[in-house]
């Protein structure tokens, strides 16, 4: 059976600068894989070819084996490619419930034509939504009032309501506390188990260790390394990440 | 309006909680401070004046707030959503003009009106394409725009200014219906029009997802530009209306008609509580704010201030909202 997500050979440039060369991966249905590399690596552009944004210069992206190609994030939107960037993307003076079903309100018919947007419904689901995962946000409190975690998780609530195949989290734990890291971990689990696939990118290893199946290593524009997180003691993964990421011999005291 | 907090009994809260509760401005819409000042001028002037609270002169504030409301209306939109519309005033006076022109060629008055609005939204369309396809400043954009659309009034007009002898047209600045001014009834109509569709539409959801974060509206699949134009086109369309309406009330179509009005027009959005970096705003406060304003300017001229301190006045009002609002978004971002 084909993997949900295969990338061949896929290359990016920008202008004289290559992002990404000739790059080879698969995610496989309701796995977690981990994209590693250092700043300027290549793993936004990776992202960004994933999530839509930009098309790659040359290579093909299959999804279930047949090749796809992405004009716009609704493109892999529709796909069920979902994306949560680093800064999570929110509209800061609107509440919770239009967050998240932005960009696809529902509506209903008022008079002939003319349709208004469903409100009792989105927050209702919204509501729903978010009882589902666990988490205790009024529905109709402004995103811009809501501390860090709790934004990320609206993100995240939004994400799951497009009920994606594969989510996309851009350093997802960049602005989150240790404790709040344990939850987004633990949210991850629960997505997995709900047949949802992850790419969790990161340039903090230690973080996407421990939820990963496999994690992909990134340097210059190339995969340089996969690696099984769990074949073998966490500090002998750590070391090898490190070692695959910099390119250099890392000698473990 | 018996239980404002769902799932919270209103009769255990005490009533000091509640009146606060209701008083919040997310739910009024309307900065409780600015709805106070209303509520001050309007009990002060009629106090002060004998002639402030008759219906003669209730109706006079209304009309006089008219004009510069309906193109508030499309203004507010446009702010809300992050964007700015400077060329109103000019667009008023160019679609007076260009009805008066056509009056004078033999087109009937629905054709010429016709004509001076769809010249409206195809000016908004300009601002619009060049502002989101362009991506240039909405100020400068909209202020060459001003500056071309009201040099296309003289052109058509030769400079001269057109005296208005149409009985159609002029009963809009002067004719009533169940007592009431058309000139008031637009002013209403187009705020229950928008009022009503700002937090039920698409097309207000999105102006105020726009002002807020376009980028994140962008990744979420709204069309951005598409919205732009469409809040552009309302603000002109809006403003070809209120130049007709300009023209009914004063009797003649002047190239320089409406001259500056983009600052009245500005200083009510903004009072009202409109955030000028966008995604924040409501119509319920553009409209207590032009009436604010045509208190504070009738209340002038009652008392017998000369009308050259109300540009004064003006201005101080439109200096006070902003450093209003410059305080307010402090005041929040610090929570």
């Amino acid at each position: 059976m084909a993997p949900l997500l295969q990338l061949e050979g896929v290359s990016r440039t920008f202008g004289n600068v290559v992002a990404l060369r000739d790059v080879d991966m698969h995610i496989g249905a309701a796995e977690a894989v981990g994209l590693i590399g250092d700043n300027g690596a290549g793993k936004s552009t990776l992202v960004k070819i994933l999530s839509g944004v930009h098309p790659p210069t040359a290579g093909t992206i299959r999804l279930d084996g047949e090749p796809v190609s992405f004009g716009s994030p609704l493109d892999a939107r529709r796909s069920g490619i979902e994306m949560i960037y680093q800064d999570l993307a929110l509209c800061d003076d609107l509440d919770v419930t239009a967050n998240v079903f932005l960009g696809r309100e529902p509506k209903r018919r008022l008079v002939g034509p003319l349709r208004v947007l469903d409100r009792e419904r989105m927050r209702d689901e919204t509501l729903r939504m978010l009882a589902e995962l666990g988490l205790s946000i009024g529905p109709d409190r402004v995103v811009g009032a809501l501390s860090g975690g709790e934004r990320q998780m609206v993100a995240v609530a939004r994400a799951l309501q497009f009920q994606p195949r594969l989510l996309l989290m851009d350093e997802p734990t960049a602005a989150l506390s240790a404790e709040k890291i344990r939850v987004l971990m633990g949210l991850v689990e629960g997505l997995k188990q709900r047949g949802v696939a992850i790419l969790l990118i990161s340039h903090r290893f230690t973080d996407i260790l421990h939820v990963c199946d496999r994690i992909v290593v990134v340097r210059q524009g190339s995969v340089v390394g996969e690696l099984q997180p769990h074949a073998q003691p966490p500090e002998h993964t750590m070391a090898l990440m490190a070692e695959l990421m910099t390119g250099d011999r890392v000698v473990s005291a | 309006m018996s239980s404002l907090e769902p799932g919270i009994p209103t009769t255990t809260l005490p009533v000091t909680t509640r009146v606060r509760g209701m008083l919040r401005r997310e739910r009024l819409g309307v900065d409780p401070g600015l709805l106070a000042t209303l509520v001050i001028l309007f009990v002060g002037l009629t106090i002060l004046s004998p002639y402030f609270l008759t219906s003669t002169n209730l109706l006079n504030i209304g009309k006089a707030v008219a004009i510069v409301g309906v193109v508030a209306v499309g203004e507010t939109i446009v702010i809300i959503s992050g964007g700015f519309d400077l060329s109103v005033g000019s667009v008023m006076a160019a679609a007076g003009m260009l009805s008066a022109w056509l009056l004078g060629a033999g087109v009937p008055l629905p054709l010429a009106f016709a004509s001076s609005i769809a010249l409206g939204i195809g000016i908004g369309l300009v601002n619009g394409a060049v502002i989101s396809y362009g991506r240039i400043n909405p100020l400068i954009t909209t202020l060459a725009t001003l500056a071309i659309v009201r040099g296309i009034g003289y052109v058509l007009s030769g400079g001269r200014e057109v005296v208005i002898t149409d009985e159609g047209w002029l009963e809009l600045g002067t004719g009533t219906f169940l007592g009431i001014p058309y000139l008031i009834l637009l002013l209403v109509s187009a705020f229950a029009v928008f009022g009503w569709a700002m937090p039920r539409t698409s097309f207000g959801r999105y102006a105020y997802a726009i002002g807020s974060n376009a980028r994140a509206s962008r990744l979420a699949g709204v069309a951005v530009s598409r919205w732009r134009l469409a809040f552009y086109v309302t603000c002109g369309g809006l403003a070809a209306v209120a130049g007709l309406m300009f023209v009914a009330r004063t009797g003649n179509a002047q190239p320089s008609a409406a001259l500056g009005y983009e600052l009245d027009v500005i200083t009510a959005v903004i009072l009202g509580g409109t955030s000028l970096a966008g995604g924040r705003g409501t119509l319920a406060g553009t409209l207590v704010a032009l009436l604010v304003i045509g208190i504070i300017n009738n209340g002038l001229t009652l008392v017998g201030v000369p009308s050259y301190w109300q540009q004064v006045v003006k201005g101080a009002i439109l200096l006070a909202a902003v450093l209003y609002d410059e305080l307010r978004r402090h005041g929040r971002d610090e929570a």
